[in-house]
């Protein structure tokens, strides 16, 4: 394994496009790692890419944030203003493994593993997050929905490096939510996860995205979900239809984690159980 | 096979080493350090016997590489005592039996030292959670959080 | 010894809780664990492990690890001794595989390097070809007709006809008439129950460093439970006697009875052997997993009848427990354990040892009790529920008693059930209101508790300190509780002694660090050679005075003359004695060799209350307290720390932990992640009472703690659970998914 700290994006990419063998990018490393460890894959080529300039920045800018790709689990909880606008998305972050590996974890890694139960996916996806994408000579913008393309895989080219996550800027009552199921209090994969990202006008939800982990090959935008609470007030009709919704749309499969019965199920609950988060951030609660 | 060359501060003091790319710092540590303190319980980084800090921020050892040591600053249970003066959390884990077999008390002890260095009045709660990532198996967690809980309030009397 | 010798009061140093002696260097990182050991020159080992549940091995190319420059030596099972049988060929198959792997991850070679990387790397090459055979992982469907056969001819007579070749031993025990209890009984309660494979879980990998020469001559350091016995089967295996190899025991993270068994120490001195150098070995996470532990699982049927006014009139249990690719599952212990807590009439108990393709199950914490309480003891609670009784009163109502006629046979000695029954009953736990969807558990639970062979030493030095060696390694802080006793005994300070666990060549053999004996059998041991080293101090006072030994006793640290008859001398302190001890017949060291038998039973009750989720399935512990006998605590913080480590392992047990295996027969969580044991927020404060009941076998009246304590657990959350959930659980652990189910066919009817 050559292990490589390039001190550019570009760099980065044009080391993995003339790599021959299995190429890995190091951000946080707790994937990563585990995986050499455990002998699962072990890359010929490693590309560190915590040595690029800004890679540790949370920059707000005019239409949103920021994150840069080294930015660990705990620089975002620690952020004085980031987890104000998106608790959402900061506590999915946070959900992410002990504190040890809050110190190390990056949204871009939690991402680019390409694992369906990642936390922090669903809640960039409820909010509308997506990726900047570099390759020699340029870059493209990617919504973040559209990067896993199943489990481990990502719709990334060979040549192309993640750069930045970019969030946009939460709307004015606006709020997010992100749950998770585990059988113990910390340290488990989500046997199934719900992001949910809404907006009101008085009582009433005028815009909606819901997302859901762990439940089908990738995480899922679910729009019937949606649908199933826009233009209500969040009342118990809408709610129950909000978990129906949710539930229709799982498609998971039954492992050492949680039954294909019993992940349908949670992600119902789950979905109520978020969105009415959502809603009281929206509304200004506590 | 060629080795990197790596220049880091492990409890203050300039050390350099030779390490194989996929040697992890934990590795480094034990194998070419002779700091044992740090125990490997899984390589896999789900029970924190392996904890240090890396630049000030609690780490699993087990998952930072080696040769990302590079110009860091790392702590470990052999720098928590001060000469012979043992740090009072040491001596609180001690007084409280919060050690049965003790493999997992080096972890602890350095999670616990960054948890309160970051919030000097815990509740149990916020000590429960911190720790998740440190698995004991004899204890049952209760010494230990009594411990920490303990040492916290002592600190706070001195301060 | 009758209980008249059993000393209960007057103690200036038991009972207290001083510092544990290697508290600094485990606070600081520098005590020596297994893997913390480093030799000049030492080579790193990895082991070859099968990927199949069952297979034939049909060729193992070393070729191209040999061929590498940094593999220093290659082995498999040809290295290993010829001609074992029994039990001892057991143990050499599980080591390494002979002509069949028989579950995921079992040892079929090993290579030395240079370095650890370089061992793993070496290990990817070497070639193992296999003829992949059908396989079983399950107790229930490995005792069917058309089960695969793991070994043939393995069971021993005990075994009825009819019964598949997996079942290799059958246990049967009970006194009464069971039917005659069924018909007098108000009310009869029969449930199945299951239990999943838990492993021990101890943070710390097997460990060990190795060298050996071709002289046979051999130093051994490793993290085990009981290095005599390291000696014993590494002398076996590799043909070696058994003298010729010194194995120290290290500091030891963790064992709860999985670090009795010997896995990797022969490996590494037959690779030592090969290349002329030490060889360290450590395994990973994922090798202790697949490769070492777990308990046996379990499937049980159970019966009990009981009157309107609680009282049981017969009980019935039948126990099936997978034991792993080799017999040795403790069926008859579970049987045993099962129905010990009450004094019943009738009562009948049958346990089948099942083989199937899963590791050897391996000692774990009160081997084969838990399971049990978890059936029996949630019958009772069902028969309580359905007869509007209280549970508490029902088993202080049936309790066994000084006298009581055993469920396993014999007449129990002096016993502490009822009080650890009444000690709850009083607790404030047991009053205290439920919480919104929360439900309590009681349980009772039950251990044998063991003596052992034990040798110890305690010499004394010049300036009157002492020096104990004893030969049981300190699991949990035994150390601390040895010394108090030496101290309580010389009437010196706690501080003045120093324990060591003493190496194979120092002392005689000592049984393993396991039956809750250490406290008990080391503990007596020590006492024993402290008075064995205060007889000789007196003599030695009685010789300067010119009196009998007999006229000479001794007290607070001194000897003293036993009255006016025997002269106006004053006290001689200890240290007096030991500065003269060269110029008055020589060094002073007490000694103590013997198999105590006396080990007390031992019993818990415990307490806990349980919030249930009813859309999640999760479960919360929210409050637990432990009440149990520890007959005499030495050193109470330690005893307190068995009794909440019990528990807490306990609820990993109940709730999450579990062996999953692929219809691949491969082991699927072999990681911490996924093999879920308790983290610190998954628990709340374990309560704990200690009830003192003098063991009459233990000159303080000892009786061992570490096992009982997680004998409750299981039950006492599954009754909680059940509970709060309103519908009972039967198989363990009580997933999420499994509560979900429960209450789904509750709410289909």
């Amino acid at each position: 394994m050559k292990y490589h700290s390039p001190k550019s994006f570009e760099d980065a990419a044009a080391i993995a496009q003339n790599a021959d063998g299995i190429t890995r990018y190091l951000a946080g490393g707790t994937d990563v790692l585990v995986q050499l460890r455990a002998d699962v894959v072990t890359p010929d080529d490693l590309i560190d890419i915590k040595k690029i300039d800004g890679v540790h920045d949370i920059t707000e800018t005019g239409d949103g944030w920021t994150i840069g790709v080294a930015v660990s689990g705990a620089e975002m909880s620690e952020h004085p203003a980031l987890g104000m606008e998106w608790p959402g998305i900061v506590e999915a972050m946070d959900l992410i493994g002990s504190q040890q590996i809050q110190g190390r974890a990056t949204l871009v890694g939690n991402l680019c593993n390409g694992s369906p139960a990642a936390d922090s996916v669903p809640a960039l996806v409820a909010a509308g997050a997506s990726v900047t994408l570099t390759r020699t000579g340029g870059t493209r913008t990617v919504a973040v929905e559209d990067v896993p393309t199943g489990p481990g895989r990502t719709s990334l080219e060979k040549d192309e490096v993640v750069s930045a996550v970019n969030i946009p800027k939460q709307v004015e009552n606006g709020g997010d939510a992100y749950l998770r199921f585990i059988p113990r209090t910390e340290m488990d994969i989500a046997v199934v996860g719900c992001g949910v990202n809404l907006r009101l006008d008085g009582d009433t939800i005028t815009e909606a995205r819901v997302s859901l982990g762990a439940v089908a090959p990738t995480v899922l935008l679910v729009e019937e979900a949606a649908k199933a609470i826009i233009g209500t007030t969040l009342d118990g009709g809408a709610l129950e239809a909000l978990a129906s919704a949710a539930s229709t749309a799982c498609n998971p499969i039954d492992d050492k984690r949680g039954t294909i019965k019993f992940r349908t199920h949670v992600a119902g609950v789950l979905a109520k159980r978020a969105a009415k988060i959502a809603y009281d951030r929206a509304k200004g609660v506590k | 096979m060629s080795k990197i060359h790596v220049t880091t501060t492990v409890n203050g003091d300039e050390t350099e080493f030779l390490c194989d790319p996929r040697e992890t710092l934990l590795d480094v540590l034990r194998d070419r350090l002779s700091l044992t303190g740090a125990k490997e319980g899984c390589g896999t980084g789900d029970c924190g016997a392996c904890s240090v800090t890396l630049d000030g921020r609690l780490v699993c050892s087990c998952l930072v590489l080696g040769a990302e040591a590079e110009g860091k600053s790392i702590g470990t249970v052999e720098g928590i005592a001060q000469g012979e003066e043992l740090d009072p959390l040491q001596e609180k884990f001690i007084e409280y039996a919060a050690l049965q077999c003790g493999i997992c008390t080096p972890g602890i002890l350095v999670a616990t030292k960054s948890l309160l260095e970051k919030n000097p009045d815990p509740s149990e709660t916020e000590i429960r959670y911190w720790l998740a990532g440190n698995l004991c198996r004899c204890t049952g967690y209760d010494k230990i959080i009594r411990a920490v809980m303990d040492t916290a309030a002592d600190l706070r009397k001195a301060s | 010894m009758s209980e008249n010798d059993v000393k209960t009061n007057g103690f200036k140093v038991v009972g207290t809780r001083p510092n544990r002696p290697d508290g600094t260097d485990k606070v600081t990182g520098r005590a020596k664990f297994g893997a913390d050991m480093a030799a000049p020159g030492m080579l790193h080992a990895a082991i070859v492990r099968s990927p199949h549940a069952h297979a034939k091995i049909i060729k193992i190319d070393t070729s191209k690890a040999e061929a590498l420059a940094d593999v220093k030596a290659v082995m498999t099972r040809a290295d290993f001794a010829d001609g074992l049988t029994g039990g001892d060929w057991d143990v050499l198959e599980n080591i390494m595989a002979g002509e069949k792997t028989l579950y995921d991850g079992h040892a079929v070679a090993a290579v030395a390097a240079t370095s650890p990387l370089a061992a793993r790397d070496a290990a990817k090459l070497i070639d193992v070809t296999y003829e992949v055979l059908p396989h079983v992982t399950d107790v229930d469907k490995a005792m069917v007709t058309d089960a695969p056969i793991i070994r043939a001819g393995t069971a021993d007579a005990s075994v009825p006809e009819g019964l598949h070749p997996n079942v290799v031993r059958y246990h049967e025990s009970g006194h009464g008439d069971v039917e005659q209890g069924f018909a007098d009984a108000d009310l009869i309660i029969e449930d199945s129950f299951k239990t999943e494979a838990t492993h021990q879980g101890y943070i710390e990998p097997h460990a060990c460093l190795a060298q050996m020469g071709n002289d046979g001559r051999a130093e051994l350091w490793c993290c085990t439970q009981g290095h005599f016995n390291v000696q014993k089967i590494c002398a076996k295996v590799t043909g070696t006697d058994a003298s010729q190899i010194r194995v120290t025991a290290s500091e030891i993270g963790g064992g709860f009875g999985g670090k009795t068994a010997v896995f990797i120490e022969p490996v590494a001195l037959i690779l030592s052997r090969k290349s002329n150098r030490p060889v360290k070995l450590v395994m990973s996470r994922a090798e202790v997993f697949r490769a070492t532990g777990p308990t046996a699982s379990t499937s049980m049927d159970i019966k009990i009848g009981m009157t309107k006014t609680g009282k049981i009139t017969a009980g019935q249990g039948v126990f099936r427990l997978q034991g792993g690719a080799f017999p040795g599952a403790p069926s008859d212990l579970t049987a045993m354990c099962a129905f010990a807590p009450y004094a019943l009439e009738n009562v009948h108990q049958v346990g089948y040892d099942v083989m199937s393709n899963r590791p050897k199950q391996a000692a774990y914490r009160a081997p084969g009790s838990p399971m049990a309480a978890f059936a029996v003891e949630s019958v009772i609670d069902e028969l309580c529920n359905k007869l509007g009784l209280d549970p508490i009163e029902v088993r202080l109502m049936n309790a066994s008693k000084q006298g009581t006629k055993a469920s396993f046979g014999p007449k129990f000695d002096r016993i502490g059930l009822v009080e650890t029954l009444e000690a709850a009953k009083s607790h404030a736990h047991y009053a205290a209101p439920l919480g919104e969807g929360e439900g309590r558990g009681i349980s009772c639970g039950f251990w044998f508790n063991h003596g052992g062979e034990t040798a110890v030493s305690l010499a004394l030095s010049e300036d009157g300190t002492a020096a104990l060696s004893v030969g049981t390694p300190d699991i949990g802080g035994s150390r601390a509780s040895m010394c108090q006793m030496a101290a309580e005994e010389l009437g010196i300070p706690y501080d003045k002694i120093r324990t060591t666990i003493a190496d194979t060549a120092t002392l005689g053999y000592n049984e393993v660090s396991h039956g809750s004996r250490v406290t008990y059998a080391s503990g007596l041991a020590t006492i024993k050679a402290a008075r064995d080293a205060v007889d000789k101090l007196c003599g030695r006072a009685a010789a300067k005075w010119g009196i009998d030994r007999d006229a000479v006793f001794w007290e607070d640290g001194c000897a003293k003359p036993s009255g006016p008859n025997a002269g106006d001398f004053d006290p001689i302190p200890l240290a007096q004695l030991t500065a003269r001890m060269g110029a008055t017949g020589g060094p002073i060291v007490g000694h103590f060799e013997a198999t105590p038998e006396g080990a007390g039973v031992s019993f818990a009750t415990h307490i806990v209350d349980a919030k249930v989720d009813k859309e999640t399935g999760q479960t919360s512990v929210v409050r637990y307290t432990v009440v149990q006998d520890a007959g005499k605590a030495i050193h109470p913080s330690y005893v307190e720390g068995q009794f909440q480590g019990g528990a807490a392992q306990g609820i990993g047990w109940a709730l999450n932990e579990e062996y999953i295996y692929g219809e691949d027969g491969r082991l699927q969580n072999s990681n911490f992640l996924d093999y879920r044991i308790p983290v610190a927020s998954d628990l709340p404060m374990i309560d704990t009472v200690i009830v003192e009941v003098p063991n009459p076998g233990h000159p303080y009246g000892v009786r061992g703690v570490g096992e009982t304590s997680i004998c409750p657990p299981l039950a006492a959350i599954a009754n909680a659970v059940s509970g709060a959930a309103g519908v009972r659980l039967t198989q363990l652990p009580m997933s999420p998914p499994r509560i979900l189910e429960a209450l789904d066919q509750q709410a289909s009817g």
